[in-house]
């Protein structure tokens, strides 16, 4: 665990790429195998498993500080990071420990036949072995809460250099459904990829987007500069659902979702296409509501994914289907480096044959002849329930990972509405004592009506004035969250806006975000919800 | 009908109506008796001012020819029947807490301090009394200070390490009083120390006042960059991203500050390394400070206070929670305040800049 510590404290000392690899190499070198795959368990999204309630956690940790329980919670609010907190109230340690993080994760899994009494007793012997840094470790496994401030890539580009293995292998040696403990390291390194998990997604490849925001719009004769001829692109709408990869494979068939979750069984409308398709099949595509054969908006979908148990009624109220838009492996053959012309021409083929067209549907190319024609047929984006245009490169290889050059997601713009921020809250992590969690309201008659919360869009510098604003101007104190003097005004943007019945204002909105602040709008002259509901699609 | 008390918080800041003077007043008063010469405490404009010796050119300095009149730490000055003593606070050098007596009630504004001795500042002396208003500018207990020879061991360590890895080294802290802490406990053994002018100017003014600091070099334009870079680099934060500290790059900056306690804070100014230094006192030293005072009644001014007044009122102090304008208020972390950013934004009248240097913004 002290190495495991040390890493954490060492990639917090430093914001630079090359040393944080540095840093992670000379982990890899120094902790046995086993540590190394829970290590890149942890860090690729693996989250432990929470065997101990956290509100026991939290009981047993003000217990374990000697404070009174309120000031634990004032001190959470100031820290923003529970493990955090717990790690700096308790006494210092007067014993340590050297148990490999192996060791720990072991332990802590056999608390899972224990009984409360155990596990308590359990968990403070441990604290009182662990310094502040182990804690804060420690308690982030304990709470699951596992967010480490280096990307995934870093990691593999580590042991990329130490394996002497090339980051795209090792990074679909990573994906899927593994466990720390039964796979070894000696596997993952292993020359040839014998006994693959027949499971084992590809990496996904990601879009980057072709222009950040509304403000830095391209014009067509731009994008003939980027991206050079129209001929040499492929269009297609941007498909707002689930991305995914189904695997059929053995017999067998998998559905991934790009967060690497396994959600075969949530789909099941799925599941004759996909055990109809030929074994040794991998598709890459979108996950989306249909009606009557068009998509619906992502909240049918979302309201779907969050039910635990499927219900008759909810896959009556939004059936799925999948929207295809390429094939990485066909005949038990990896064809990722086919170009995205020769891969489509495999999806069609595939697609034609299948007998269950109406879930097994494909993308459709658009066609246009130049970037202005096709810049037209992008502001109808909406009209299609699409997000905006794709756009591939004909000549493309299917890639592993978010990277510049050959796919670009080009996005509508925002809608947009100015609102007055009422309710403040402080943030997270980074943000922690900082008020950087706003909800907004917009007018119905004299009154200002919630309808949306943002936490992002604006600069460190802003948030700081805002953050000062807030602190002199708080009306009244529940909990965490402030009210406060309704004086600033913010544009903010939105994907998407639905009618909800869960909201008092009735709307419901999708990735909401601040594009800026409008200092120069009095609060008066913020929009109002009539404003907002003829923004609704109907 | 009760006795008026002896002090008061009115809008322009603590006040004595009986001895007829504020102290650390904000706004322009008649007769200031001043804590310490940081830019929240002592302010512009008072017609007289009273402070300990050790802040005498430092308060020259910063706010120009001012009426002003100094005494050691324990000597008595009468002002309209209060007698007057300072006691040190052990905050910066020459920060004093003020004591006031009247017909033998006895009140104590603290100012800022910190109850460990930096090895610089005169270290911090308990004073009964019986009221005691105090700052708590870390009043939460997950403020938790280590002694500072483990952190200077640690920045010494990372001189080093950026010496061997051929980066320059900046460490940021506030001009005065931290900026001198680290000063007089860097192996000089590694290197030179380089300061900047905002810096070097606050050294100079407590040279001049007797105080023995280790050797610095300003950096100026003329200052050879190859040479500064084998050295350690002490600069403002308001310096911080600044073009005039780009142009020592590549370089590994540290921030000294007692709000490097938390990870969240120290990501947002993206040091490279944080320094857990704070010229504060920290949980347990706010505690047992108050508690030496014997007080009857304790104020809070600035910090937590509202946690903090919450906290000691359960474990059975009478504590009472008073607005004022030092340091930000209850969450001030969100500036890079620790008292004294002010000093670096408002740039004193008299703060000449070496020419040549480029400060860059200080937003």
């Amino acid at each position: 665990m002290k190495a495991f510590a040390q890493l954490f404290l060492s990639l917090d000392e430093t914001n630079k790429t090359n040393e944080k690899v540095k840093v992670l190499k000379d982990y890899f070198i120094g902790v046995p195998d086993t540590d190394k795959m829970h290590m890149l368990a942890l860090f690729t999204g693996r989250k432990p498993k929470r065997i101990i309630n956290s509100t026991f956690i939290r009981t047993w940790a003000v217990e374990a500080s000697n404070i009174p329980a309120w000031l634990f919670e004032e001190s959470y609010h100031v820290v923003g990071d529970l493990a955090e907190t717990m790690a700096l109230l308790m006494p210092r340690n007067e014993h340590s420990s050297n148990k490999t993080l192996t060791e720990w994760i072991a332990e802590l899994n056999l608390l899972a036949g224990k009984t409360e009494e155990e596990r308590k007793i359990w968990l403070m012997e441990s604290w009182a072995m662990l310094d502040s840094q182990e804690r804060f470790v420690f308690n982030k496994l304990l709470t699951g809460s596992f967010r480490v401030g280096v990307s995934q890539n870093l990691v593999i580009k580590a042991l990329a250099e130490i394996t002497k293995l090339d980051a795209a292998t090792l990074t679909h040696r990573i994906m899927g459904n593994w466990l720390p403990e039964t796979y070894t390291y000696a596997q993952l390194i292993q020359e040839q990829g014998a006994a693959d998990d027949i499971s084992r997604p590809y990496p996904f490849f990601l879009a980057y987007p072709i222009q950040e925001t509304s403000e830095k719009r391209k014009t067509a004769d731009e994008i003939q500069l980027a991206l050079g001829e129209a001929g040499q692109w492929q269009a297609e709408w941007k498909w707002d659902g689930i991305r995914a990869q189904m695997i059929k494979r053995d017999g067998k068939i998998f559905i991934w979702s790009r967060g690497e979750d396994l959600a075969t069984d949530k789909f099941p409308e799925l599941h004759p296409f996909l055990n109809a398709l030929p074994d040794g099949t991998v598709i890459d595509g979108e996950i989306l509501s249909f009606q009557n054969g068009l998509p619906m908006p992502f909240n049918v979908l979302q309201t779907r994914i969050g039910r635990k148990t499927l219900s008759k009624k909810i896959m009556e109220e939004s059936p799925v289907a999948v929207i295809a838009y390429d094939c990485l492996e066909f005949e038990g053959g990896d064809i990722r480096n086919k170009t995205q012309a020769e891969r489509r021409v495999v999806l069609e083929e595939l697609q034609a044959a299948t007998l269950y067209p109406e879930t097994f549907r494909i993308s459709a190319l658009i066609q246009f002849d130049s970037w202005q024609q096709l810049g037209e047929i992008r502001e109808q984006s909406r009209a299609m329930i699409a997000e905006g245009i794709m756009l591939k490169r004909k000549s493309a290889t299917y890639q592993v990972g978010r990277r510049r050059g050959d796919w670009w997601k080009w996005k509508i713009d925002p809608l947009s509405v100015d609102a007055v921020m009422i309710y403040a809250q402080k943030g997270h992590g980074r943000r922690a004592d900082l008020y950087t969690d706003y909800t907004f309201a917009v007018w119905d008659g004299d009154k200002l009506v919630p309808f949306a919360k943002a936490y992002s869009g604006l600069t460190d510098a802003e948030i700081n004035k805002v953050d000062y604003f807030i602190k002199r101007n708080t009306l009244e104190k529940f909990g965490p969250v402030r009210t406060v003097k309704p004086e600033l005004v913010f544009e903010i943007g939105f994907e998407g806006i639905n009618r909800s019945t869960r909201h008092k204002s009735g709307i419901a909105l999708r990735f909401p975000r601040i594009l800026r602040w409008r200092h120069d709008k009095p609060k008066e002259e913020a929009d109002t919800l009539d404003n907002l509901r003829a923004l609704l699609d109907g | 009908m009760a006795k008026k008390p002896l002090l008061e918080f009115t809008d322009k800041g603590i006040y004595c109506a009986r001895g007829k003077f504020y102290i650390d007043p904000w706004k322009p008063v008649d007769d200031a008796v001043i804590t310490h010469a940081h830019a929240d405490h002592a302010y512009f404009g008072h017609k007289h001012y009273l402070a300990h010796h050790l802040s005498r050119e430092v308060l020259y300095y910063r706010l120009g020819d001012i009426q002003l009149q100094t005494v050691e730490y324990g000597e008595k000055v009468m002002k309209n029947g209060v007698e007057i003593s300072l006691y040190p606070a052990g905050h910066v050098i020459g920060s004093a807490q003020i004591r006031l007596e009247h017909q033998g009630e006895v009140w104590v504004v603290s100012g800022d301090y910190k109850t460990e001795d930096d090895g610089i500042s005169t270290p911090f002396e308990p004073v009964r009394c019986h009221h005691f208003i105090s700052e708590c500018t870390f009043g939460m207990p997950v403020y938790q200070w280590k002694p500072q020879v483990q952190i200077f061991e640690d920045i010494n360590k990372w001189w080093r390490s950026n010496l061997h890895n051929g980066v320059a080294t900046v460490l940021v802290g506030y001009s005065l009083g931290k900026a001198q802490r680290i000063l007089q406990n860097l192996d000089l053994f590694n290197g030179k120390v380089y300061t900047h002018g905002v810096i070097e100017n606050t050294n100079e003014a407590l040279r001049r006042n007797g105080v023995l600091l280790n050797p610095t070099e300003r950096i100026t334009i003329d200052t050879p960059k190859d040479e500064v870079r084998k050295g350690i680099i002490l600069a403002p934060p308001s310096s911080v991203g600044t073009p005039w500290m780009r142009k020592f790059g590549p370089y590994s900056f540290g921030y000294c500050s007692g709000w490097m306690a938390l990870r969240g804070a120290k990501h947002r100014r993206a040091a490279d390394r944080g320094f857990v230094l704070s010229d504060h006192a920290d949980w347990d030293g706010l505690i047992s400070a108050i508690d030496a005072t014997g007080c009857e009644c304790v104020y809070l001014t600035h910090g937590y206070t509202a946690t903090f007044t919450r906290y000691l009122n359960e474990i059975g102090f009478n504590a009472r929670e008073v607005h004022t304008l030092y340091g930000g208020e209850e969450e001030n972390p969100s500036n890079l305040s620790e008292g004294e950013a002010l000093n670096e934004q408002v740039a004193p009248v008299n703060e000449a800049l070496p020419l040549g240097e480029d400060l860059g913004g200080v937003s």
